[in-house]
């Protein structure tokens, strides 16, 4: 039997980060995600890591675009207005084709916005944050033991794709407390990063990490080169749970802290007899757009739960192509969904009312 | 004296190297265009060259060796 | 000493070659650009530490973008500003490496400012050779953070007023105020002599890196004749005249000489 120990979802990316050998961090200090720097700070001396408190969140990410330059495991946490900061960094990443882990545990935005939870840069996530074409593999985790598993997961798929990973969690999930089985992450060690700049040893030509591209038909062939990749990312990288979604009449579109209060919502439901199920995505991007659209083939309406203004509820859209009824049912500015609210949107949508 | 080697076609005729030449060896050429459309650098008077590699020390494109 | 060809035992010597560290590529820059001078001062100094199989190099944006192409080690381009954030990543990955930026004044003194000052602040242990040639070059000839009052620039088209943008940023008498700085030198290349004596303060940089002493930063007064509309000569000699006494020569710090050791 696994031991198990309670943590902060926090220091559960931070120990599963160690776990995959990740031995560099760098942050900036920002609330809700103070906890993963505090651990690391107090770990990695210990055992021979780098904790290293940069002067900006810029900073942060152009160190870890060094260290992952030099072909080592490397991460950096931060919160909404540290990530805005982090775009550019995280563009370079995709640019040159380094592999990054990024946490972003989420507060309200715009601007300084709040410091309570939200899952309002969906887009920022999904969609990029810094210029560009490029993508990011964003995980969203709906426990703390996720945050952990994930971790590991996300060092991995980003060693493999030579790309950012992202785990975008949320306040809550950073700031709850549950127990963890750590003995079971198993880590596949990172592959062997010919590309590195770790010294010539006079024994190679010059490795050389870059993304600018001055000739338009070299950048043009870079970028279809990288797309190439994300296509393997979309067919083999997906991630999601389904509850209850066999003979789902409604579906409920919800990850991380709203998954979970969406769930009491659909039990209660259930008890009342309406044939409601929902798909939890775990990969934001790449997003489970096959199985949205095969349950638009029984689900007449399909509800996003989000603490945001909408912004996964367009991916839903689009991977159902428009066919079925739509619901947004959010709170957002560091407000939570309570089950009550989503089991009222779920009996309005089996009513037919959809508002 | 001493012998002068120019990588005749990576020169862009800046003229810093023909200054900066205590014995007046080099100048750059009147007639000659390199594939850069430079005139570029030639030793005229090759054999006042002594070698003390001031040319090379200015020269921002690394096209002369010096040997004696 | 060499020897004078025809002397008994005399043979034919290199007195002067391109470094082995420096690419055999033609450089981008304009004519009588002293990037290029740089560029093989610090080729130089790699191959006579022989350090050239474990040295990275951090290019910056502007006209030195492409330093990647030139330096026969490994070498990564880093974001606009940010080559002492990533320098740092390096060298906190792999101590045992030696890790350079080359950086111009708009990468370094406008919008890298805080990446510079925090790495010396943390005497991180990396050297930066800092190009100052008081405009942004690659972008057509902008008011850098280290154009002189009065300056003529594309954006200062009336000469730099003081009054309205301030004063240049004068970066070796900033650092060397840093408990962290190592080592902070300026030094020109516009003439021989000075060529020489830059020479001696990049092999410093680098040496006081392989010796673990920390922040070394050298500050090299560069020209650039194309967006000053002058002539690669007079270039050099507007250095003297307009430059250096902005920007007096001369080491601004350095640690060991005065007997101080970080404890």
């Amino acid at each position: 039997m696994a031991d198990k120990v309670l943590m902060k979802g926090n220091e559960a990316i931070a120990e599963a980060a160690i776990i995959a050998g990740c031995r560099h961090y760098f942050g900036y200090p920002i609330t809700p995600q103070t906890e993963v720097a505090a651990y690391m700070a107090k770990k990695m001396p210990k055992i021979g890591g780098t904790f290293l408190q940069a002067e900006s969140e810029i900073a942060a990410i152009n160190m870890v675009y060094g260290v992952s330059s030099a072909g080592k495991r490397v991460m950096t946490s931060s919160s909404s207005p540290g990530i805005s900061l982090k775009g550019e960094g995280l563009s370079y990443l995709a640019g040159a084709d380094l592999p990054a882990f990024v946490v972003n545990v989420q507060r309200g935005g715009p601007g300084l916005g709040g410091i309570q939870p939200s899952q309002s840069d969906y887009f920022q996530s999904t969609r990029g944050g810094g210029h560009g074409d490029y993508r990011m593999i964003v995980y969203a985790p709906a426990s703390v033991q996720e945050m952990a598993s994930l971790t590991v997961k996300a060092f991995e798929s980003a060693d493999k794709y030579r790309m950012t990973a992202m785990i975008l969690a949320d306040g809550t999930m950073g700031q709850m407390m549950e127990p963890v089985d750590l003995a079971s992450l198993k880590v596949n060690p990172a592959p062997e990063k010919l590309w590195a700049t770790t010294g010539t040893g006079k024994k190679r030509e010059h490795n050389i990490i870059n993304s600018l591209y001055l000739k338009p038909e070299e950048l043009e062939k870079v970028n279809f080169e990288r797309y190439e990749r994300y296509q393997t990312v979309e067919a083999d990288e997906v991630m999601y749970e389904e509850y209850l979604m066999n003979d789902a009449e409604i579906c409920v579109a919800a990850f991380g802290i709203a998954a979970r209060v969406s769930k009491n919502a659909i039990n209660e439901a259930r008890a009342r007899g309406i044939k409601v199920g929902m798909i939890r995505p775990i990969t934001l991007w790449p997003f489970p757009k096959n199985v949205f659209k095969k349950a638009a083939e029984k689900a007449h309406t399909f509800i996003s739960v989000e603490l945001s203004m909408g912004q996964m509820i367009e991916d839903v859209k689009l991977s159902t192509e428009c066919k079925a009824n739509y619901l947004l049912c959010n709170r957002v500015g560091g407000m939570i969904p309570l089950p009550e609210q989503v089991l009222k949107c779920i009996e309005n949508a089996a009513k037919g009312e959809l508002k | 004296m001493a012998k002068l080697t120019f990588k005749t076609d990576l020169c862009k005729g800046c003229g810093l190297c023909v200054n900066v030449c205590p014995k007046k060896v080099l100048a750059l050429s009147a007639e000659k265009i390199n594939k850069k459309g430079h005139h570029p650098v030639e030793a005229v008077n090759p054999d006042d060259c002594i070698g003390c590699a001031f040319c090379a020390t200015m020269c921002p494109d690394c096209i002369i060796k010096v040997e004696r | 000493m060499y020897r004078k060809c025809g002397e008994r035992g005399a043979k034919i010597m290199v007195v002067f070659d391109k470094p082995k560290a420096l690419c055999d590529v033609p450089l981008h820059y304009c004519p009588g650009c002293t990037h290029g001078i740089v560029h093989r001062l610090v080729a130089e100094a790699i191959d006579e530490f022989d350090i050239e199989g474990k040295t990275i190099g951090i290019a910056p944006v502007g006209c030195s973008v492409m330093a990647y192409d030139y330096f026969n080690c490994d070498m990564i381009e880093a974001a606009h500003g940010r080559a002492p954030a990533v320098a740092t990543g390096v060298k906190r990955a792999d101590p045992s490496k030696i890790v350079f930026t080359y950086q111009g004044d708009g990468d370094l003194a406008s919008i890298g400012m805080a990446e510079t000052v925090h790495a010396a602040a943390r005497n991180e242990n990396i050297t930066i050779i800092f190009i100052n040639n008081a405009i942004y070059g690659m972008t057509g000839g902008q008011m850098a953070p280290t154009s002189l009052p009065g300056q003529v620039t594309q954006t200062s088209p009336y000469g730099r007023d003081v009054k309205l943008c301030g004063f240049p940023v004068k970066v070796c008498e900033m650092l060397s105020e840093l408990d962290g700085a190592e080592y902070i030198e300026r030094v020109a290349v516009n003439n021989i002599k000075n060529i020489n004596a830059a020479k001696k303060a990049i092999k410093r940089a680098f040496q006081n890196q392989i010796e673990g002493k920390g922040f070394s930063l050298v500050e090299v007064i560069s020209s650039c004749p194309t967006n000053w509309g002058l002539t690669p000569a007079n270039a050099l000699k507007w250095i003297d005249e307009k430059m250096i006494p902005y920007y007096p020569l001369g080491v601004y710090k350095d640690r060991s000489a005065k007997g101080e050791r970080i404890v």
